[in-house]
């Protein structure tokens, strides 16, 4: 068995994300990764206990037509394709799992043996085992539940790939970024989220920030928050945003809705603040405030 | 243009979902089902090409028993003009649905298919990837704005860090994230209307597919449980818990 | 255009018109549906529900009385109605704090709970299954479309007005606003359950309520528990009397084991308690921790709750059934035998006779079925009403045991036919005495492994209700709520609303939490002054019961 990881570097380190994901491969023998894009190959051929480095530096934009194209030459020789969960894993990986006429695995959280995962369905409301058939597995991985490989320890191989030609038919137009000196959601320490209740985006700003400056932490969203402007989508914690298990998540000003709760409740202590006695996400803050989010916040703020 | 957008039955996002208790599955029966949100957001989006003008038909195809039929005239109610049904009790995967949607396209020749980026019951976000392999169509996933022009189709995605834009030749999939839009309601009026457009049933065993799943569900079994805590009065006792209790600051 | 009624003028509506509109999916609605297109396939029926599915909003035990639904269908098991669990062995218990005394011989001393050949069903299933047989015949069924106002015109229903959806909380109308429609009907069947909104109206519009006793209600809370299948026994059913409830208040509750492994409990109010101080979800709480039903529980874990009002007086509380362009059926009428503790197959029966009645008028093209009232009093149903009618009252003039020995009384000595009957005094609302002079109850904090508190309850009636609408429990004037609710009677809403939707803030005023109502019309019938109104908010609002309930 040989498993192969689409890895991702930004800002020239390789996503902890994607290591998390190389953890997960190591499950299945030896490891192969691949990176797509300009970034060099230096960061991914250090990572720790991997065999080789795959490097097709012309994908630029890691577009999934041909990253799934190039994917799917290499799949004979391997018995695992694997990917982090991230948008750009969940974009490509499917799309492969298509050309081979595979059923993808999306979101797995533990591995039970080769063939056997689990992950979970209906919102994280229930884990499913699932076993796969298909003679290459393809799957994408929860960073949170798999501790990721070290960043430094290797020096393997680095081998270029040439790639498919491009047919034009997918263009990359531009990337938006929101430019942040915090840590990345999936992987700070500790995450502050607001909701709702705070009310407008100059109070998201004002209140949360200087919390999340005394805490290093990251800072992100319900669903509600974004769909009224106050922060960016990218902030979006939840079913259908980001998977977070930080060791201490804040949650302001909202409410803990299923959707919110499947991206946040492994996290490992949970407070909750919020003016609703009754709010359901006091039933799974390991220690919740009833009060004013407007007066508690500061006055956080300034304890720390 | 024809718009196609495949629709999912789906446990109704307010039901809280309850594990059956020999581990088998979620507990659907007697549920409430439900057109899944995401493909609402898709729908509407097509029904918007088509108030537009850059659209001008939209159909709605789902797959699954005959009881999904509800959510094709749920389509209908929204604005679609008629419907297919791919009838099958099997449970079917995506892996399959994609087979089955791919020789539904090859049948209608739409233009683009609109559909939701993930159904939130399997949460497996794999369909309207593998349909677009299938075709060999280019894909615009999690998308939170379309727009179409001289014959390509620009997207705006969300991504992890921000938001992407590509452009895509024509035709395309398309799958929609939650702020592509705000789907309309069904009203009574356009529901009743509903009822007399047409719908069309096609066996899924007629179109060749190999319907076997290849991903077995062992068992489902809910997550552990996590204890409620406790209420703190103030500030202070919050930071202090925090520090030496929870040791996390 | 037409002009509507009321506030609702000037809008432009759409218009469809029917034969006949029903407005509510329970069984009274749907069996009348079925009954109007078994006898005339030709007429157009359309039938509105509330709730986002038939089903969705129905809260019952329920032993079921199969008779009505024989006469439905005939062919009921050939259809596969969903009566799986017939009745077992019974039980009916008088309960102190630690004891249970069972009451013997009950068939001879309480014939009315005598349940061989009965079934214990989800009533939820049950209207979904007559659900997709009156659409098999022809029904077109509405759901997530209240009944929002009755369109009058000349004095006459002429059919309803659905609901305005895409309005926000303030009354603005939101970029996706839609008139409600109105949808003409030769006849109008009201089958909305107990306190329904439109019959309200209608009673008042058409002064039905004249010379009728009151009607009394009690308020069901219900859980339904999966349980260990080796502790499962399929048909069991236990009543209960007596403890915790004072000997003023009538009540007690229900225990039945049905289906794959499920336990339906649940504890019945009599709205006319005293005490402002009572919670009707505490008492259906600690009823749990009873030895006599504890065990039922163990092991066990709970996945339904809901609750819902249930019409109490019989034949002396009933209205005039019938107005100018439709009828009153089912418990929003108020056929239900309360010493039975059944409405189903009478509810069933009123939806037969007002279809049979309704068919004439609309054949003769009469406004009022008239022949409805006769149609009934020469009905099974009548009789058994008029039976039954004196126990609930017994229970209000003697108290609890007065009651009970009454009841033994009139079944064994006088077999329903006492040649007298005994009156509803009081509504509901009248009933409360002062807080100051009412003892306090204290009740036990919720364990939660059997017992729970309000707010992890209503969780399980997977409520859906857009937030940005405006409220839907109407009150008309909050210095009569200070004055009485808050200063005599010490918020008792805070206490009896199952679903904790009214609260007391720090300074003193009313706080609604709309979202979380479950529908069950307790607010709109207990509130001293009928202050509080119940309207119905935006349709698909409010539970979402699974099969099961
Ligand atoms: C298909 C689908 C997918 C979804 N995916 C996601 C997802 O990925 N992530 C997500 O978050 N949601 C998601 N949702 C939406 C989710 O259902 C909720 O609508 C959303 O999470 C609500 O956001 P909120 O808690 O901020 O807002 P609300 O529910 O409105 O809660 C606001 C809270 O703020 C509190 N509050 C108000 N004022 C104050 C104050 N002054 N001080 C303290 N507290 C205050 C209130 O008490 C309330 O609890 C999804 C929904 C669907 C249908
Ligand atoms: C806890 C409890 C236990 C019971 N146990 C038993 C038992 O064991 N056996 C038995 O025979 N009976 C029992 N009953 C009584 C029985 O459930 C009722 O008598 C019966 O359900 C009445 O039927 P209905 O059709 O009149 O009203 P409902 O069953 O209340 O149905 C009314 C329907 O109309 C809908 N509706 C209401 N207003 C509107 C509107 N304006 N627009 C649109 N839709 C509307 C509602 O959502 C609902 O679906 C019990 C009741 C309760 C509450
Ligand atoms: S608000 Fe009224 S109708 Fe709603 S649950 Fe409470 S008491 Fe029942």
């Amino acid at each position: 068995m040989t498993a192969l990881v689409l890895i991702e570097v930004e800002n020239g380190r390789v996503r902890q994300a994607s290591r998390s994901a190389i953890a997960a491969a190591s499950h299945f023998g030896d490891v192969d990764v691949l990176l797509l894009g300009e970034a060099p190959a230096e960061a991914a051929s250090r990572l720790s206990g991997i065999r080789r480095a795959l490097h097709a530096p012309s994908l630029k934009h890691a577009l999934a037509e041909q990253a799934a194209a190039l994917l799917a030459g290499l799949a004979g020789s391997y018995s695992h394709i694997l990917s982090a969960a991230s948008s750009t894993g969940k974009n490509i990986l499917p799309r492969l799992a298509g050309l081979l006429d595979v059923q993808p695995i999306s979101d797995v959280v533990a591995i039970k043996d080769e063939s056997t995962f689990v992950r979970p369905i209906y919102a994280g409301n229930a884990l499913a085992t699932v076993q796969s058939s298909d003679s290459v597995k393809i799957m994408t991985i929860r960073s949170s539940s798999f501790d990721p490989v070290s960043e430094d320890g290797n020096e393997a191989a680095i081998e270029t790939l040439e790639t498919p030609a491009d047919d034009g038919k997918s263009r990359f137009v531009k990337l938006e970024q929101s430019q942040s000196d915090r840590p990345e959601l999936e992987v700070a320490r500790v995450v502050i989220s607001g909701g709702k209740g705070l009310k407008d985006a100059s109070n998201f700003h004002t209140l949360l920030e200087p919390v999340a400056d005394r805490l290093g932490a990251a800072i992100g969203a319900s669903r509600a928050a974004v769909d009224s402007g106050f922060a960016p989508n990218e902030m979006q914690v939840g079913q259908t945003g980001k998977v977070v298990a930080p060791e201490l998540y804040i949650a302001t000003g909202l409410s803990g809705a299923i959707q919110h709760l499947a991206g946040m409740k492994d996290s490992r202590v949970i407070v909750a603040i919020n003016i609703d006695p009754e709010a359901p996400i006091f039933k799974v803050a390991d220690y919740g405030m009833v009060g004013d989010l407007f007066e508690i916040l500061p006055a956080l703020a300034k304890a720390l | 243009m024809k718009v196609l957008v495949p629709v999912k039955r789906v446990v109704d996002y307010n039901i809280k979902p309850r594990v059956a208790a020999d581990g088998s599955g979620v507990e659907t029966q007697g549920v409430k089902m439900s057109m899944n949100p995401f493909d609402e957001i898709a729908l509407e989006e097509a029904l918007r090409l088509r108030e537009k003008g850059q659209a001008d038909e939209v159909v709605a195809v789902t797959i699954g028993p005959q009881v999904a039929q509800d959510v094709l005239r749920t389509a209908m109610a929204m604005g679609a003009d008629r419907a297919i049904l791919i009838q099958t009790d099997a449970e079917v995967e995506p892996r399959a649905v994609s087979s089955l949607l791919k020789a539904v396209v090859e049948k209608e020749q739409p233009g683009l298919v609109s559909m939701g980026k993930q159904a939130i019951d399997d949460d497996m976000n794999a369909t309207g990837q593998m349909l677009a392999a299938r075709l060999g169509w280019p894909q615009g996933t999690f998308a939170s704005r379309v727009e179409i022009a001289d014959g390509r189709v620009e997207v705006a995605r969300e991504v992890d860090g921000g938001t992407e834009t590509v452009s895509l030749s024509l035709p395309a999939v398309i799958t929609a994230d939650l702020r592509l839009n705000e789907p309309r309601y069904a009203s009574l009026p356009n529901i009743m209307k509903a009822r007399k457009k047409p719908l069309e049933t096609i066996e899924a065993g007629s179109l060749g597919v190999d319907l076997t799943p290849h991903l077995k569900i062992v068992s489902v079994a809910e997550p552990p449980e996590r204890k409620a805590g406790i209420i703190v009065e103030t500030v202070e006792e919050l930071v202090q818990k925090l520090k030496t209790e929870a040791k996390v600051i | 255009m037409t002009q509507p009624q009321s506030d609702n003028t000037a809008i432009e509506r759409e218009e469809m018109a029917f034969d006949v509109v029903i407005v509510g999916g329970g069984p009274a609605g749907l069996t009348a549906a079925i009954r109007l297109k078994q006898k005339n396939p030709d007429l157009s029926v359309c039938l509105l529900e509330k709730g986002s599915e038939v089903g969705a909003h129905i809260v019952s035990g329920a032993v079921l009385e199969p008779t009505t639904l024989a006469e439905l269908f005939p062919d009921w098991k050939e259809r596969g109605a969903p009566l799986d669990t017939p009745v077992s062995s019974e039980k009916l218990l008088f309960l102190t704090e630690k004891a249970a005394l069972p009451v013997p011989a009950l068939h001879l001393l309480m014939p009315q709970m005598d349940n061989r050949g009965n079934y214990v069903i989800s009533l939820g299933a049950f209207c979904r299954w007559l659900g997709e047989q009156a659409e098999a015949l022809g029904v077109e069924i509405y759901p997530g479309f209240a009944g929002a106002d009755l369109f009058i015109e000349d004095g006459r229903v002429c059919g309803v007005i659905t609901g305005d959806m895409g309005v926000n909380r303030k009354g603005e109308e939101k970029p996706d606003y839609m008139p409600g429609m109105i949808l003409r009907a030769s006849q109008t069947i009201l089958a909305e359950g107990a306190r329904g909104s439109l019959s309200k109206k209608a009673m008042n519009t058409f002064d039905l309520r004249k010379g009728a006793d009151p009607q009394t209600f009690g308020l069901g809370i219900k859980e339904v528990w999966e349980i260990p299948a080796e502790k499962h026994r399929p048909g069991f059913v236990q009543h209960s009397f007596g403890w915790p409830l004072d000997t003023h208040t009538y009540g007690g509750a229900f225990l039945y084991h049905f289906g794959k492994n499920l336990v339906s409990y649940g504890f019945i109010t009599a709205l006319d308690y005293r005490n402002p101080w009572l919670s009707p979800f505490e008492e259906m709480q600690r009823t749990k921790q009873h030895p006599a039903f504890r065990e039922h529980f163990e092991g066990g874990r709970r996945i339904i709750y809901g609750a819902r009002a249930i019409s109490e007086g019989g034949v002396q509380s009933l209205p005039h059934p019938v107005f100018p362009g439709g009828v009153l059926t089912g418990d929003c009428a108020g056929f239900l035998n309360m010493p039975k503790i059944k409405g189903i197959h009478t509810s069933m029966k009123s939806g037969i006779i007002a279809a049979e009645a309704v068919m004439e008028a609309i054949q003769t093209e009469q406004a009022e079925a008239s022949s409805y009232m006769e149609r009934l009093k020469s009905s099974w149903l009548w009789k058994e009403l008029h039976a039954a009618r004196n126990i609930r009252p017994a229970f209000s003039h003697w108290g609890m045991l007065g009651g009970a020995l009454y009841s033994g009384i009139d079944s064994m000595i006088f077999r329903g036919q006492a040649p007298w009957t005994l009156r509803h005094r009081h509504a509901d609302n009248e009933t409360l005495i002062p807080a100051e002079k009412a003892p306090r109850i204290s009740y036990p904090k919720a364990d939660g492994k059997l017992t729970f508190n309000r707010a992890e309850s209503v969780f399980l009636s997977n409520l859906s209700h857009d937030e940005d609408q405006p409220v839907h429990l109407k009150v008309q004037d909050m210095a009569t709520w200070k004055n009485t609710n808050l200063a005599r009677f010490a918020a008792p809403e805070s206490r009896y609303c199952p679903a904790g939707v009214y609260e007391t803030s720090e300074t003193d005023e009313l706080v609604i939490n709309a979202q979380n109502c479950v529908h069950c019309k307790s607010c709109d019938i207990k509130d001293p002054d009928q202050n509080i109104n119940w309207c119905t908010p935006e349709g698909s609002s409010g539970p979402n019961y699974p099969s099961g309930m």
